[in-house]
């Protein structure tokens, strides 16, 4: 009998046990209706100042719901990326999240996990308030799924003042071979390497930059929507000037990321970097005051945009909540809030300038006249796994310099994961 | 009553293995579960054709694996398994070499022994993500008046020749991405050597230097033999570590090209939200660390048995 006894014991034990793991995940969040758990990934920073400032509007258009910050921190977003992936596959969707407008959306859009929200444009008056160029970038098949939040322009040459008045430059280049000219008197003035460069998609933005000013915007808008060619002459024309300009960069870029190369640039080591606008705020809250900046030689008025947009998932638990925030996210109010805290500018081509820095006053008033171009490296031009492939390509390149190595590694990465010919 | 003998036996053994594997069955099952079978269904994904969050359309047998090495472009994995294939090798010649001498020199009753036992095995409590962080920085590839880290010792010590790329050599990158991994693991296999070495009889060595063998015939022809479990040991275990190898590249250099391995392709590919690919690279990865171990365990049972 007492053995017996010994195996109900253990029996009982292992089935306690088994109950625990079986309530665990039973954990069902009480969904309020009136909740709208917005998905994003800012969480500190300017960043963080604009959602607060997008929320207080969203407090007064919005009175019926309630905003829900289920912001992720970290891995600039790769992390939120993770968690959205899982939520999604399990159904279980934020009512809105975060995610860069254009082709990146294709992702989530061939995964049939947004809602098409062309109605709600035209609804609330979307469709003119941003330009056409951006409006064309968002559209797949004749239907937009997001709604973006704010601008930033990739193609911006900063400079150190100091630096180029020591080597006698007064104007800014306007054409790559200029360009190439200044490299020169920045090398004979004995700055070694006087374009900072960091690591891989900051070297692919880099190379698109010189793209524009090669092939002008109409073919390399071509090169992302299919119609393009990566495996022509004029290409290899390019790969070799991108190699040429490589030879003015610093050799460490592959340690680098965009702050470090920044820091070069703060530090008179380099005259010139490319990077995103987000660079002006970057460089203000450090401190340092003795920068200038113009666009890419060569690329005219080519404004290369990229943008943080909302989107309206499939299965959401609150749909009219989330379509109030998304109307609060397109709408001039928000955008003003939002953008003079974060550092970019408004899509919408109607908000007053007040209020906004000097960078950004010039950027939007460029934004209204330029001719918009995507970004690969930030999402708008491609989708992830073509970025993957393509900062995977610049990499090598960077390391090894072989020219018909990243034509074909380009041509092969939009055959395989770009939109197919039309 | 030979009949109701032998069923009060079979019940009674019933009882006494019946408790033991209710005790165990939590976690057999846990491991069934949470080990083999997400084995089994990672291998199932790699056979399909996932290649976006959408449901598969169907099975494509061993294609994901045949385009790793037939059509990934710049030959991206092959070039992760040559960056583990140099990571590997430097790294377990690296902690075998230095955990031997270490434990040649500890191993003759050096004073404060115990000190720097603690010493050279304590790197090991360091993780490989603080380590890296560290290590980044001592490994800066700056040169000339913009080095830091080692190369700037050198520069300052007038060594300038000794400067080096480091992790961004083409080529050798990652026989400097091992460097951290060697620090970190040396004391460790050199635990392995001392306890190997301490295992051997005070009468062996006696006998040995009773029949006139000098110092170096001592270690060559008697203490070296019997080590050759310990480091076999040793290797195994720093062959799988090494294969596996992620958290060091990551908080070195970051995931990109130049010190891509395996390991860190899959996240990559995670990332990018192909599955199936990213399965397919896990399970070759498994295959190549089980290619290495199973032998060894199978060995070590035999042997056990044996004795």
């Amino acid at each position: 009998m007492r053995l017996s006894r010994r195996v109900a014991v253990v029996a009982v034990a292992v089935g306690t046990m088994f109950a625990t793991v079986a309530c665990g995940s039973t954990d069902e969040p009480g969904a309020a209706s009136a909740d709208v758990e917005v998905f994003t990934w800012w969480a500190d920073g300017g960043e963080k100042a604009g959602l607060d400032g997008l929320v207080g509007v969203f407090g007064t258009d919005c009175k019926d719901f309630k905003f829900v910050n289920g912001a992720v921190a970290g891995g600039a977003g790769s992390n939120a990326k993770q968690v959205l992936a899982s939520r999604l596959q399990q159904n279980e969707p934020p009512d809105t999240f975060q995610a860069h407008a254009g082709a990146e959306l294709s992702d989530y859009i061939n995964d049939d996990q947004v809602e098409d929200l062309s109605a709600q444009y035209s609804e609330w008056g979307l469709t003119n308030a941003f330009p056409k160029g951006l409006i064309d970038n968002l559209t797949v098949d004749g239907k937009i799924y997001s709604v973006p939040a704010n601008i930033h322009r990739a193609n911006v040459l900063w400079s150190n003042k100091t630096v180029l008045a020591k080597a006698g430059i007064t104007k800014d280049a306007t054409t790559l071979e200029g360009f190439f000219a200044d490299l020169d008197k920045l090398k004979a003035a004995g700055v070694a390497a006087p374009l900072a460069l960091g690591k891989d998609w900051t070297q692919q933005m880099l190379f698109e930059a010189l793209l524009i000013s090669k092939l002008g915007p109409d073919k390399f808008n071509a090169l992302w929507n299919g119609s393009g060619d990566w495996a022509g002459a004029e290409m290899t024309a390019a790969i070799n000037d991108y190699k040429k300009l490589l030879t003015y960069t610093n050799k460490d870029r592959d340690t680098f990321d965009w702050t470090d190369a920044e820091k070069l640039l703060m530090d008179g080591k380099a005259a010139y970097q490319l990077m995103g606008d987000w660079e002006a705020a970057d460089l203000d809250a450090k401190g340092f005051k003795d920068y200038g900046w113009s666009v890419f030689p060569g690329n005219g008025n080519v404004f290369q945009w990229l943008a943080d947009s909302f989107v309206l998932p499939k299965g959401a638990k609150n749909a009219e909540g989330t379509k109030c925030w998304l109307k609060t996210v397109g709408s001039a109010t928000g955008q003003a809030a939002f953008n003079q805290k974060k550092g970019s500018i408004p899509a919408r081509t109607d908000v007053g300038t007040d209020g906004f820095p000097a960078y950004q006053q010039a950027a939007m008033a460029d934004w209204k006249t330029a001719t918009q171009v995507p970004s690969c490296p930030h999402g708008s031009a491609c989708a992830q796994t073509w970025q993957g492939a393509v900062s995977s390509a610049q990499g090598k390149f960077s390391s090894d310099g072989d020219v018909a190595a990243l034509q074909a590694a380009l041509a092969s990465a939009a055959a395989e994961f770009g939109p197919k010919k039309k | 009553m030979p009949f109701l003998n032998e069923e009060v036996a079979l019940r009674h053994r019933r009882r006494t293995w019946i408790p033991g594997l209710l005790l165990i069955s939590p976690s057999l099952i846990l491991l069934a579960v949470f080990v083999y079978g997400l084995i089994g269904w990672t291998f199932n994904l790699s056979l399909q054709d996932r290649h976006n969050a959408r449901p598969a359309k169907g099975y494509v047998g061993f294609d994901n694996y045949t385009k790793l090495f037939t059509a990934d472009i710049n030959d991206r994995f092959v070039h992760s398994l040559q960056n583990l294939v140099v990571f590997t090798v430097v790294f377990m010649a690296g902690t075998l070499l230095f955990g031997l001498i270490w434990a040649l020199l500890l191993e003759r009753r050096a004073r404060a022994e115990g000190f720097f036992r603690t010493i050279y095995l304590f790197p090991m409590a360091v993780s490989f993500v603080a380590s890296g962080v560290v290590w980044r920085w001592l490994m800066n590839t700056g040169q000339g008046d913009s080095a830091g880290g080692i190369n700037a010792i050198f520069h300052g010590l007038g060594l300038g020749f000794l400067e080096s790329p480091w992790w961004t050599h083409p080529d050798w990158g990652m026989a400097a991405m091992a460097m951290p991994a060697i620090w970190q693991l040396a004391g460790y296999v050199m635990a392995l050597f001392l306890a190997g070495f301490r295992g051997i009889p005070e009468e062996l060595r006696e006998a040995a230097v009773v029949d006139g063998a000098t110092t170096f015939q001592l270690y060559r022809q008697v203490l070296f033999p019997q080590l050759t479990p310990t480091i076999l040991s040793a290797l195994i275990i720093t062959g799988h570590m090494s294969m596996k190898m992620f958290d060091l590249i990551m908080s070195v250099s970051g995931a990109q090209w130049l010190t891509e391995v395996p390991a860190v392709y899959v996240w990559q590919t995670l990332l990018t939200r192909d599955y199936a690919k990213a399965a397919a690279i896990s399970v070759f990865l498994l295959l190549v660390v089980a290619v290495v171990v199973v032998p060894y365990l199978i060995h070590v049972n035999r042997s056990e048995k044996r004795s």
